[in-house]
């Protein structure tokens, strides 16, 4: 029984993990490879759910498929963000103080714009998978779990060939290690660096749609993701997206192995915890540079 | 100006309030009062870290909470001392508690601090980021310990019932605003004082250039931490009366985010560079959001709080002191 238990739990975390590999995506490229301390990045992602919730509630479509289609939205949006915090900011060489309590008042003006928007009820969509699961032998896999994690590995995947295949892609790995060299190649920095980030902010649609298939969603709710993605960025090794994805899978089968025998109080200390930890022991993280 | 007539000078305007608000004789004043003198506490506690040094603390919320829950924790022992002592020990303990308020005070900022201390040890030797971060996860962490500890109420929180009257002050909320505006001019004096000292030189070239100044020989990790040790005491000095403010504290109106968010937003609002800047931000804008909480919502409130924390680093990264020194400049000019 205890054995069962054990399996199902490890499962559970595997899936959360890919989750919070979806999730961690975009900081990993915009902290990790841009430097861009964009704590504001989970309340996108809630805002992205609620996208996911108005349109799914209005017109039945599956969220998935509307993350998809809102990509090209956050991406735009992304480019919005990154000029405003190029011209504040970066060009005036004071990114590190303002640069974090800018996207600080991001965070919080999202949050407290949705809960004048929608309150503070919280909101789940109806899909036809969301009740359903598998069950291979002692094994159970819940399909709302399930599906979120597949199509989460499938964009991570799709995220680490275009970093790792495309012209642009190599460029955004350049212009973390030295800006002034892409430069001398002919191409602008800060083009590539707006590329990246749009592509950092497109991935929170896709996240916020799998959180409101996960679980019911509160504005607050991005708040709780905040440590958990700077967790697993930084154990993961900044910069790393395949770090990003071991210690995303790391942290979630901790996690609920932490919830299934101590009690689900105890989860969001877990990563908090390595955190500290990782930053006291090993700030280069796992696969880090 | 020298520190004593300085704070001569704060005291002095302190006891004119304290009079001033006596003879208008409406206790929600003083109810009022109590909680922009907090903020103007808490937001002098952030700059000294965040704007002395440059590093940006967004636990405040959870340094608070320290404070908060050190109280609830004397409390509750001076509550039921049969519960926690043995019994040879209850006879001097019961000469002990209830501790006073003001000891309550003391030990808030003395828990806060060490916290800041063993946390600042852990991350400051790091980049500046990092240390941002682990602010942000120490105060989730703080919050699932005490929501899991039962002695202080855990999640479903904890009564704090504040005695009905104190000699010479009256009634128990003037009491508790005078302790507070003694804090505040504390806070306040101790800011100028290390604006003014080798201290705030020190702290001053760690904000402008960390590694020079590591390499002209300043101690970069001690000042940090003692930076942190003193941000930290006085948010816990902060919280320390805030249960017997409210009366009833649960874990989520502790460590709740619109601190962490004022104690930023002020002192970027008002200017970061000296003592006066974080005192200016948190009168103002803590004296409007009480105004729009009792006049449109709480929610509106803390959006115009992000609002102008957004628009003021954009459009004013000094504050209002900065643009108050650009206009009298520009006036001088012409």
């Amino acid at each position: 029984m205890q054995f069962d238990l054990l399996i199902n739990a490890i499962i559970a975390g595997l899936m959360l993990g890919a989750f919070y590999a979806a999730v961690t995506a975009g900081i990993s490229i915009s902290f990790g490879m841009l430097d861009i301390v964009n704590i504001a990045h989970p309340g996108f992602i809630i805002l992205g759910s609620y996208i996911a919730y108005i349109v799914n509630a209005q017109f039945g479509i599956d969220p998935i498929i509307v993350a998809i289609l809102a990509l090209p939205v956050f991406y735009a949006l992304g480019a919005l963000v990154y000029g405003i915090y190029f011209q504040s900011f970066e060009r005036r060489g004071q990114d590190s103080l303002r640069g974090l309590a800018f996207f600080f008042g991001l965070l919080f003006v999202t949050e407290v714009g949705l809960i004048l928007a929608f309150g503070v009820d919280y909101r789940s969509v109806g899909t036809s998978y969301v009740g359903g699961s598998i069950t291979l032998g002692p094994m159970e896999f819940p399909l709302r779990m399930l599906v979120p994690a597949i199509v989460s590995l499938a964009m991570f995947a799709a995220l680490q060939l275009f970093m790792s295949r495309t012209f642009i892609g190599r460029a955004v790995m350049a212009v973390s290690q030295d800006p002034q060299a892409l430069e001398l190649m002919a191409v602008d920095p800060t083009r590539i660096k707006r590329i990246a980030f749009s592509l950092a902010m497109a991935t929170c649609a896709m996240a916020g749609a799998f959180l409101i298939v996960i679980q019911p969603v509160l504005p607050s709710s991005g708040r709780e993701y905040i440590g958990r993605v700077f967790a697993i960025c930084v154990l993961g090794g900044l910069g790393s997206l395949p770090g990003t994805l071991i210690a995303a899978l790391l942290i979630g089968v901790i996690e609920s192995i932490a919830t299934t025998f101590y009690g689900p109080s105890w989860a969001p200390a877990v990563s908090f915890g390595l955190l500290l930890l990782t930053l006291a022991v090993r700030p280069s993280g796992l696969l880090g540079r | 100006m020298r520190t004593p007539l300085f704070t001569l000078i704060l005291l002095a305007i302190a006891a004119a309030l304290y009079l001033a608000f006596r003879v208008i004789g409406n206790d929600y004043l003083f109810f009022l009062g109590y909680v922009v003198l907090q903020y103007v506490v808490i937001a002098t506690a952030w700059n000294i870290l965040g704007g002395y040094c440059g590093y940006v603390n967004f636990g405040s919320a959870g340094f608070f909470a320290i404070g908060v829950y050190s109280t609830i924790f004397f409390y509750n022992i001076g509550q039921s001392p049969e519960d926690v002592f043995p019994e040879f020990m209850l006879a001097p303990m019961a000469w002990i508690f209830p501790l006073p308020l003001p000891v309550l005070i003391v030990l808030g900022g003395v828990f806060a601090g060490l916290i800041g201390l063993g946390m600042g040890y852990l991350t400051l030797r790091l980049r500046g980021v990092f240390f941002a971060i682990a602010t942000l996860a120490l105060a989730v962490v703080l919050e699932t310990f005490i929501v899991n500890w039962s002695f202080v109420g855990g999640s479903r929180g904890a009564y704090v019932i504040p005695p009905e009257s104190v000699p010479v002050f009256g009634t128990f909320i003037q009491y508790l605003f005078v302790l507070m505006l003694l804090l505040a001019v504390a806070s306040l004096a101790a800011a100028r004082l290390i604006e003014r000292s080798r201290l705030g030189i020190g702290f001053a070239t760690i904000r402008d250039d960390e590694l020079a100044a590591e390499a002209s020989g300043v101690p970069t990790l001690k000042l940090k931490l003692i930076a942190t040790v003193l941000s930290g005491a006085l948010f816990g000095m902060a919280g320390a009366p805030f249960p017997f403010y409210i009366g009833y504290v649960e874990p989520n109106s502790a460590f709740n985010l619109s601190y962490a968010v004022n104690a930023i937003a002020m002192p970027m609002i008002g200017g970061t560079t000296s003592w006066i800047g974080p005192m200016v931000g948190a009168l103002i804008l803590s004296t409007l959001q009480q105004i729009v909480t009792v006049t449109i919502s709480s929610a509106v409130n803390l959006l115009i709080t992000g609002l102008l924390l957004i628009g003021f680093v954009i459009l004013a990264p000094n504050g209002l002191v900065g643009l108050w020194h650009h206009w009298t400049a520009r006036r001088s000019n012409s």
